[in-house]
Formats: C-alpha cells, structure tokens, sequence
C-alpha cells in the first residue's frame, strides 16, 4: 500500500501540467477561473486543441481513438485541467453515448460516430428525463413505433442540457408499451436535424440557458440509429450509470473553487480585519477542505480499486453524494463571503491580462448566480436520494 | 498509488483477525472489563508472541522499525476488539518516545523488555487544565545533586495502575506554554513520592491522576535532550492520533455492519425495521462518514512520520476531525437504529459506542484540530 504518485504518474502530471499551461488560451482561462460559462466555440475550440495533442478522448481506450490511460491518469488529468482554469470536456458524448457505443454498438456505428466525438465534430446531447419521469426514469413514455425501416418517435424530453447545441440526441424510448416497465425501453441516436424535433429553452434561477425541452412530433429515425437490440434499451442506460467514476465528484474543480474561495475571504472584510482571520468562517472553510481531502483519497480509493476491475460497489453514489454537496457548499460560503454585496447581481468585466481571476465585485459571473445554479448537482445524475436508496439496496438487500 | 496490501501485511491482518474473534471476543472482554486491573496479562502476553509489541521497537533491538501500514492495521484490529489493554499507549507512544529519546543504554533497558511484555511504560502527559496541549506543562523537575527532583500532578494516565514506568514530561525552563523547557523523564510508579488516584474511563478503561510530590530521580532518568524533548513529543503525539484513528476506523467498520444486521432482523410491523427508508438513508449517511474516516486515517498513517511538524500536523489535524465526526455521527445513530437495545450493556454497540465517544475526546477533539487545521498555512495558496 502507497498513496503516493509513482514516478511515472508524478511525470505525466507534470507532461499533462506543462502541455495546458502553454496551451489553454488566456480567453477561455479567464472565463473558466470567473465561473463563467463557455459558449461553445471555446468549448470545440478547447476540445480541438486536445484532440490534436491526441487526448480528445481521455477516457477511451486506443482502439477508439482514445487515449488509453488508466483511470489514476484520467484522474490526474482531470484534476490538472481543473486546477489550470481548463473547461472540463463535455460528458454527453466522451463518457456517455461514446463508451455505450463501444459496448453495445456494431462497427459501423463505431465508425461514424466515434471519430466525430472524439475531435468535437459532434455534439451530443442525453434524452433520458421527461415530464413524468425523473427518477423514476423507467416510466419513460416517448413513443417509438417502428413501421418498415424506421420508427416514428413522439414524446418530450426534458432537462437536456446544450440541447440548443447539440447535433444529435441520444434517447431512452418506448418500443414495446405491452412489456413491463424496464423491458421495452430502446436506445436510439436521433439527428437533432430531424423533421419534427423542435427545441424550447428553460430559464433557471441562476439566469442561465443550461437544460432545455426536446419535442419529437413523428420524427422518422432510421433503425440503424438503434444501439444494441429493440427493448434492451434499459440495460444500457444502466451500464452508463455504473461507468463514471472518475470526475463524479469533481474533486479538480471544488479544489479549484476552494483555493478562489479563499482568496476572496482574504480580500473581504469582517470588522476590519480579512474575513479569513474571523474563527467561525474559519472553521466552515477548514471542515470543507477537510471532507475534500477525504473525498480526494476516497475517489483514489476507488479508482485503484477499478483499475484492478475489482467490481464496484456503492462508491459511485457516495462520490456522487459528496461532491455534489461540496459543490454547493464551497459555492454557499463563496456567497456568504460577501456579505450584503452578495445580493448584487452587477457583473463585472473579465480580467484579461494574465487570465486572473476576479478577486472583489463586481464578479464577471456573480457568486450568487452560480450559487443558484449550483442547486442543480444534488438533482441530477440520480438525486442524493436515489444514490442512498442505491447505497441502502447494495448494503441491506431488498 | 497502491492501495493493495502486501501478503505480509494480509497474513498479517488475518492474524489480528483471529485474534479478534477468538481471544479477545466480546466475551473474553467483559471478563478483564469486570476484573479489578481491567487488565489481562494473558491478553498482554500473546501480544508479545504475536511480535506486536515490538511493531515500534528498531530493527537492531529486533523489532519492525514502526512500519506505518502494519501499525495502522493493527489498531484497526485493536479498535475491532474494543481492546482494554494500554497498547496504544505503551507499545506505540511510550515505545517510540523511548526508541527516538532514549540513549543507548536506556534503549537496552527498556526496549527488549517492552516488545517482550515485561514492561509495560505509559506517556503522563495530560494535567488538569492543559486540555489538548503538550506544552502547557506545570509540573517541574529541578536539577538537584546527581538527578532532579520533580513536583506536579498529571491527569489521565491510561492504565497508570498496571504500567511499571512512566513518561512524565516536566518543565526545566521557560514560561508556563513554552515549547522549549520540556524535558522527559522515565520514572518508576514505584518511586518514591509518587501516588495515584485511580478511576475507570467512560470506555471501560482504567486510569488515575497521578501526583508526583519531591520525586527525586537520577540522572539517568531524564529522556531525551535536556529542555528540548517538544519536537519527539509532538512527533509522537501525531503518530498517536494516525494510530487512534485507525482504531476508530476498526470499531466504526464494526459498529456500522453491525447495525446493518441489526435492522435485517429486527422485525416490527411485519417487516425488517431495514425495509424503512427514513432508516436506509441514515445508514447510507453512516457508511460515508465510515469511508471518509477510512480514507483520512488512511493520510494520517502515511504522514504521521513526516519530520515537518506544519506539514504533518495539517494531515493529522485534518484526519482526527474528520475521524471525530465520524465517531459521533456513526456511534449515535448506531444506537438510535438499534432502539432500546442500544442503549443496554448487553450488546456490544453500547461498548463500541463509548470506545468511539472515547476516541473524540482525547488526542485533541474535533474542535481543536478544527482550529489547528484552520490556522495551518495552506500550501496550495501562493
């Protein structure tokens, strides 16, 4: 047993360090540092830059186009980018559809999508969540009725995030409305092209256009846009569920957010003297490192565990429980740190020169937006209840 | 990064296991519980046989050197048996003390006679009013002919009744918080002067203050370099806090799996009580802070030898509140998702429950490391 890096981890740390610094333009660094969203050229922008390094897919083994590291590297990787103001890549296609494709897919499918999302041709958007069904995904009601060598799909999606940019959809649809729940669920690849998809924005608290409302009003979708067998659709999804471990809990970012948090409590003020020094904030900012160091080592837990492909057990949830109240907690203090001047939602410039980040206000992303939109991580990817009714199943049975 | 254990350290663990299960079982522990010593010497021996007492010990004195995974799978072990004996305190802190303090004779002295079981040496740190810290140390030993002589009271020495010797640190210099004037002294419980006052711990444990009035020792009774044993002593100490955390995580394991049993069968309204989810989600919060604490005592067991104080003090701080939380956390739901049961002496929760209350409140509670972690200068911020 060794917690510490080996050499050639420690080397390609400093490879994968050396190679964002010089390359991760100051535009998009500066925006990443200020909490600012990516528009999505600088997202392509960025994912193109990898892709040309030959690290456009990091989590794909080389046969695909990937990279082939090991999940240690993707995870130093990930938190290397995170720490330099890099954009995390985009999950919809590298660490969903991409990885189902490899698993499930036939050759030519393999062939024409993978290339494209590895090099950011493609965009991908994921159509699980509808109206009536959240987490309670199976009760999904998206028809796709297949006449000939096509279906016919109507229904609704909801939540899709970057819907608006996005060229294709993956969707759960219902393929057999006699079978039980889970049993006729399929997995299809619709063009967001296609006649009859129309995309509605949905407006979110922290005044940003994240998720969206897809309509499919008889869309014809190819049979050949079906990944694996009709009605299989199910076990799929649940295969995806069980793969992202390595940036669930986002360790990178909220060690990143940590470090910007204090700075700004340096700078701010409590009676005259940095709010930093006060004992009380203090204490709120050291519990939350701490239970970060713990959440790092607990992520590296289960990573080596995974690179052994000892099979895994409640870890996704519990990485995916903690990070995501990190998450909100560090943006909450971020916040808190503010005081009254929280309440402003004036935004500020971004500093350009050195790619800083903006230490007092007014913030080119104010803290307060962010920490509204925060309010999503314990919501998606399976709520933090759904995680410990999973927890509670893999330890007490059913 | 390797989180495998070796086959050494897997024999190992499973040594301790049996060990656990057969000599020390819930049973066999409420005999030394309920004996007058709450001390086995039985118990003191197989320890010495299975070489565990001689984990601190330096290989030339034919020890294990202190290997850090093997110490923290020990106390693991020591936290899943609820062990009474003062192993912490003698094999881990008063051995290494001895072993990075001693001079060549006294390691001699003392060192075979410790792995072997002979001895049994405990730290007398603690005084009425220091709380947590190391260096607020009233107690004086004042050069006088060819020794000292040695006044003051120390509080909470574990097992001072059944220990042959004691580590007493004593102030030779300097201002009452001083780190620099603190001296270590190895004295006999059989010295003259020296008188306890003994009580049980809320762990079932024994302890006693202990007086030291005109104690007049030689020479050769100071440990370590005159007026500057702070440095060892806080070195230590934090190997202490890696150890104790590893303890907590062994008795958290077990008192968590545990509970889980416990509602699988407990019945009420026809079904198991685990069918409930307002319980699942509670047990799902348990089994994040057992994990958590496991991956914290796991950065404890790997720092605590670093020579940087601020380096090392950051992770074991950061480990023992992290811990702490757990113990509270973990132990108090333990006993609310067994009912009334848990609340009674028969099971073992109760026992595993005040072992855990235990761990919170000694080597610096969750508040006090919170505040050492939250002063420590973070190495990230440039």
């Amino acid at each position: 047993m060794d917690m510490s890096f080996t050499a050639e981890e420690l080397a390609f740390r400093d490879e994968v360090r050396a190679f964002v610094s010089s390359n991760l333009p100051d535009a998009i660094r500066a925006k990443v540092l200020n909490g600012v969203r990516i528009p999505k050229e600088e997202q392509s922008r960025w994912h193109q830059i990898l892709h040309r390094q030959g690290w456009g897919a990091p989590n794909w083994p080389r046969e695909f186009g990937g990279t082939g590291w090991g999940p240690i590297e993707q995870f130093i990787f990930e938190e290397e980018c995170a720490a330099a103001g890099a954009p995390a890549l985009l999950p919809f296609g590298l660490k969903m559809v991409g990885p189902v494709i490899m698993a499930f897919g036939n050759a030519r499918q393999k062939e024409r999508y993978l290339p494209r999302i590895a090099s950011a041709q493609d965009w991908w958007c994921q159509g699980y969540s509808e109206p009536g069904a959240g987490s309670d995904l199976a009760s999904l009601k998206t028809k796709a009725i297949r006449t000939g060598d096509h279906y016919v799909v109507n229904g609704q999606k909801t939540w899709i995030t970057y819907a608006q940019y996005a060229d294709w959809i993956f969707c759960l649809v219902r393929t057999d409305p006699a079978a039980k729940q889970q049993a006729g669920i399929s997995f299809l690849l619709i063009d967001m092209k296609s006649p009859g998809v129309s995309v509605r924005p949905i407006a979110t608290m922290g005044g940003h256009h994240e998720v969206n409302e897809v309509w499919f009003e008889e869309v014809r979708v190819p049979v050949e846009n079906r990944v694996g067998e009709e009605n299989k659709g199910w076990t799929y999804a649940k295969f995806l569920l069980g793969l992202e471990r390595t940036n669930i809990a986002a360790v990178g970012t909220s060690k990143r957010e940590l470090r910007r948090l204090k700075r700004i409590a340096s700078l701010e003020r409590k009676h005259g003297k940095p709010l930093i020094e006060d004992p009380y904030f203090a204490a709120r900012v050291a519990l939350i490192e701490i239970e970060l160091m713990a959440l790092e080592i607990t992520n590296l837990r289960v990573l080596s565990a995974e690179s052994e492909r000892r099979a895994p057990g409640t870890e996704a949830s519990l990485l995916k429980i903690r990070g995501s109240e990190l998450q909100q907690a560090i943006s909450e203090l971020m916040m808190q740190a503010l005081g009254p001047s929280a309440l402003s939602m004036q935004q500020g410039t971004i500093p350009s020169e050195g790619a800083r980040e903006q230490l007092a206000p007014p913030y080119p992303e104010p803290l307060a937006a962010t920490y509204c939109n925060l309010r999503k991580t314990s919501i998606y990817a399976g709520s933090n209840e759904i995680q410990k009714n999973i927890i509670a199943h893999a330890i007490l049975g059913r | 990064m390797d989180f495998n254990l070796s086959k050494e350290q897997q024999m190992l663990a499973e040594t301790l296991h049996r060990f656990g299960s057969k000599e020390y079982s819930f049973e066999n522990r409420r005999r030394i519980l309920e004996s007058s010593s709450g001390f086995s010497r039985e118990v003191w021996s197989t320890l010495a046989q299975m070489g565990l007492l001689s984990l601190q010990i330096p290989e030339e004195h034919g020890g294990m050197g202190g290997p850090g995974i093997e110490t923290m799978l020990t106390m693991q072990a020591m936290g899943r048996a609820l062990l009474l004996e003062p192993y912490l305190e003698s094999a881990i802190l008063a051995t290494t003390l001895i072993r990075d303090l001693g001079s060549s004779a006294q390691n001699k002295a003392l060192l075979p006679a410790l792995a072997a079981g002979e001895l049994i040496a405990v730290p007398a740190l603690l005084e009425r009013g220091s709380r947590y810290d190391l260096s607020r140390v009233h107690t004086t030993a004042v050069r006088s002919g060819d020794g000292y002589v040695l006044n003051g009271d120390k509080a909470l020495v574990v097992h001072a009744g059944t220990a042959g010797l004691f580590i007493v640190s004593a102030r030779t210099e300097g201002e009452i918080d001083d780190e620099a004037g603190i001296s270590l002294f190895a004295i006999e419980r059989s010295a003259k002067g020296v008188s306890l006052e003994s009580y049980p711990t809320l762990d079932g444990r024994r302890a006693a203050d202990v007086t030291l009035r005109e104690v007049r020792i030689p020479n050769e009774a100071l440990l370590g370099p005159f007026g500057a044993a702070y440095p060892a002593l806080a070195q230590a100490w934090d190997l202490g806090i890696a150890a104790v955390c590893a303890e907590a995580v062994g008795a958290l394991d077990t008192i968590f799996q545990l509970t889980v049993e416990y509602t699988k069968t407990r019945r009420q309204f026809d079904v198991p009580i685990s069918r409930f989810q307002a319980l699942q989600h509670r047990m799902a919060d348990m089994l994040i802070h057992v994990e958590q604490a496991k991956s914290m005592a796991y950065l404890a067991a790997m720092r605590s030898g670093e020579r940087d104080p601020a380096a090392r003090g950051r992770a074991v701080s950061a480990a023992k509140v992290r811990v702490g939380q757990a113990c509270r956390a973990v132990g108090q739901e333990a006993v609310q998702l067994h009912g009334g049961m848990g609340v009674t002496e028969e099971l073992s929760v109760s026992h595993y429950f005040k072992r855990l209350t235990a761990i919170e409140l000694s080597f610096g509670d969750t508040e006090h490391h919170l505040e050492k972690f939250a002063r420590s200068r973070d190495p990230a911020l440039s």
